[in-house]
């Protein structure tokens, strides 16, 4: 009723303002006026639900990284190093947010060369309330820039997970620093900027579909954490001194908030309160739903017992595996690469990591860097412009998306994409380590590490229950 | 003075006091230790890596007793104590040369 109220209000001096002098000069001017006033209503009107999602939706995805991750991650590790591995995801939320505004917008997502965006939003110059017409036509282009900050601050937080226990803090601040520069920027450029080279929707020379991130933001993550985890080498003791997760209760709610958070991650992805947004959804919470029976069944039949600890490995596998897919495909492939996924990563991080004897110590590559490798293969099947509609040819007929559409070509591209997200991962990781270890040394030493890098890089201790 | 040294499951330490506290024990000290004798420990396992955990959780009771009520509380420790199976824990009886007590200097038995 009140709404009714207020639209009154403010409809009838504007309606009057066009009306008197409409009735002096002929009626057709009258009609397009009031024409002209509805479609910049109904405009405004569809702005306003759209950015009040994408608000939400950034606000969703920062909450993947603080508290979520840090509480998966915190958990996992041993009691003396929870804080230290809690303070990489939080330190992010600060440290990309910084290089975000001065350049990091601007090389993701500005107008540049196939590989890395231009200057032109250097220090967000430009970047205002007006829509980025490239990129989302019914949000402020400051909505656009925070929400995919979001994805950059929680990018970097992944690969900690390799090194987690045992990588000196201003070396872990110096790696991530560079690694966001060199390494992530230009990848969100090239998948997701206008003009990037695997860009499907923006002229990209290779069309490679991801949706939220599943080359930009896991493969990336996850690969460059198995570099980590080979460069730096096994925590002291591994694997002959057991280091079990110090409190799993602490990462099932971290967990929890991921599941959450990952739908502001890719619902939010289609930019928009949208059909689309729906899609992608549905498809993130089935595939999770998948995974997470996928690897707890194949742990109870491997191992003998369901774990919850194998639960949600398998749910955040889903998850990182369905993130390339889910404005693609419909919920039962969903389920079908969730359920893959959860089968696929759990062989990874208990047959294929043992068989290797790498010491990836929150498994940052057996669950991002497997699982989002086999999502963004599978994308290039599943896609279908049954749900997506945002390739057309010249005559508006909707175009095959993935093999399923009969583009079998796709799951080429898909590969593709996949080999460049792997590469620049592989090269730029191995480089930056190379630069930190002669700048600062990226190892903490044997007594800090031994003493625990709670107290040794922070002074300070988790849990002091007895003072 | 005898000192007796118990080492129990600690689901049993409730029983055990309640049963003591029946005939008149009033003081024990209690710790939360963890230790194994002839029973086997457990297998965890976190993502495929797998551990064997032989040092389980176990109460330790500690009380210092007069001579003369030795037998009758050990038995009744023990009874309390029993499951019948591996695990059950062990009762160590040693010597003690005095005590005092620190609020009045009681010594010997009346400290107790």
């Amino acid at each position: 009723m009140n709404q009714i109220k207020r639209l009154c209000c403010c409809a009838f001096p504007v309606l009057a303002a066009f009306a008197i002098p409409a009735m002096a000069q002929n009626v057709s001017t009258s009609v397009d006026a009031k024409l002209a006033i509805l479609e910049a209503s109904s405009k405004a009107a569809q702005s306003a639900g759209d950015n009040a999602w994408m608000l939400v939706c950034a606000a969703l995805v920062l909450m993947m990284t603080g508290p979520g991750l840090a509480l998966f991650y915190g958990g996992l590790v041993r009691p003396k190093n929870v804080l230290s591995t809690m303070m990489h995801s939080f330190i992010l939320m600060a440290v990309v947010t910084v290089l975000w505004a001065v350049y990091g917008y601007s090389l993701a997502f500005g107008q540049g060369n196939p590989f890395v965006g231009g200057l032109q939003y250097l220090f967000l110059n430009g970047v205002g309330n007006a829509p980025n017409t490239d990129y989302a036509a019914t949000i402020p282009q400051q909505t656009f820039m925070i929400y995919q900050l979001m994805f950059a601050i929680i990018t970097p937080a992944l690969i900690s997970g390799a090194f987690a226990e045992r990588m000196k803090f201003s070396a872990m601040l110096l790696f991530t620093v560079l690694w966001t520069t060199v390494v992530y920027f230009p990848m969100a450029h090239m998948v997701w900027g206008k003009g990037g080279l695997l860009n499907a929707f923006l002229g990209g020379s290779i069309p490679c579909f991801d949706f939220a991130g599943g080359t930009v933001v896991h493969i990336t993550s996850g690969v460059s954490a198995l570099v980590c985890a080979l460069y730096l080498g096994k925590r002291l003791g591994f694997p002959r001194e057991p280091m079990k997760p110090h409190n799993l209760v602490i990462s099932v709610i971290g967990a929890c908030l991921l599941w959450v958070g990952w739908f502001g991650f890719n619902a939010g992805s289609a930019l928009a309160a949208s059909g689309l947004a729906t899609s992608a959804f549905v498809a993130t919470h089935f595939g999770a739903a998948a995974a997470t029976l996928g690897w707890t069944l194949a742990e109870w039949w491997r191992m003998g017992k369901p774990s919850i600890l194998g639960a949600i490995s398998g749910c955040v596998a889903g998850l990182v595996a369905i993130t390339p897919a889910s404005g693609f495909v419909r919920p039962f492939p969903a389920m079908l690469i969730g359920f893959s996924a959860g089968i696929f990563c759990f062989f990874m991080v208990t047959a294929v990591k043992s068989k290797f004897g790498y010491d990836d110590t929150l498994d940052a590559f057996g669950v991002h860097g497997a699982g989002g490798t086999l999502g963004a293969l599978l994308t290039g099947v599943f896609a279908t412009n049954a749900i997506n509609e945002g390739l057309k040819d010249a005559s508006g007929k909707l175009l095959p998306l993935g093999l399923v559409d009969g583009n079998a070509a796709q799951v080429g591209n898909q590969f593709i994409g996949v080999l460049i997200s792997w590469a620049l991962a592989i090269v730029g990781t191995l480089v930056i380590l190379k630069i930190v270890d002669m700048l600062v040394g990226v190892r903490a030493s044997k007594e800090d590490e031994i003493e625990g890098l709670d107290l040794s890089m922070h002074g300070e201790e988790a849990y002091n229950l007895e003072s | 003075m005898k000192k007796i040294e118990a080492v129990i499951q600690p689901h049993k330490l409730d029983q055990v006091k309640e049963a003591l506290k029946a005939i008149g024990v009033d003081g024990m000290t209690i710790s939360e230790v963890r230790g194994h004798g002839r029973q086997k420990g457990h297998k965890e396992v976190y993502r495929g890596m797998e551990y064997d955990v032989d040092l389980l959780p176990k109460v330790k009771l500690e009380l210092v007793i007069p001579d003369n009520r030795l037998d009758e509380i050990t038995r009744t420790l023990v009874a309390a104590a029993r499951t019948g199976k591996i695990g059950d824990g062990k009762v160590f009886v040693y010597d003690v040369a005095d005590a005092i007590r620190i609020r009045n200097d009681d010594t010997g038995e009346a400290a107790l």
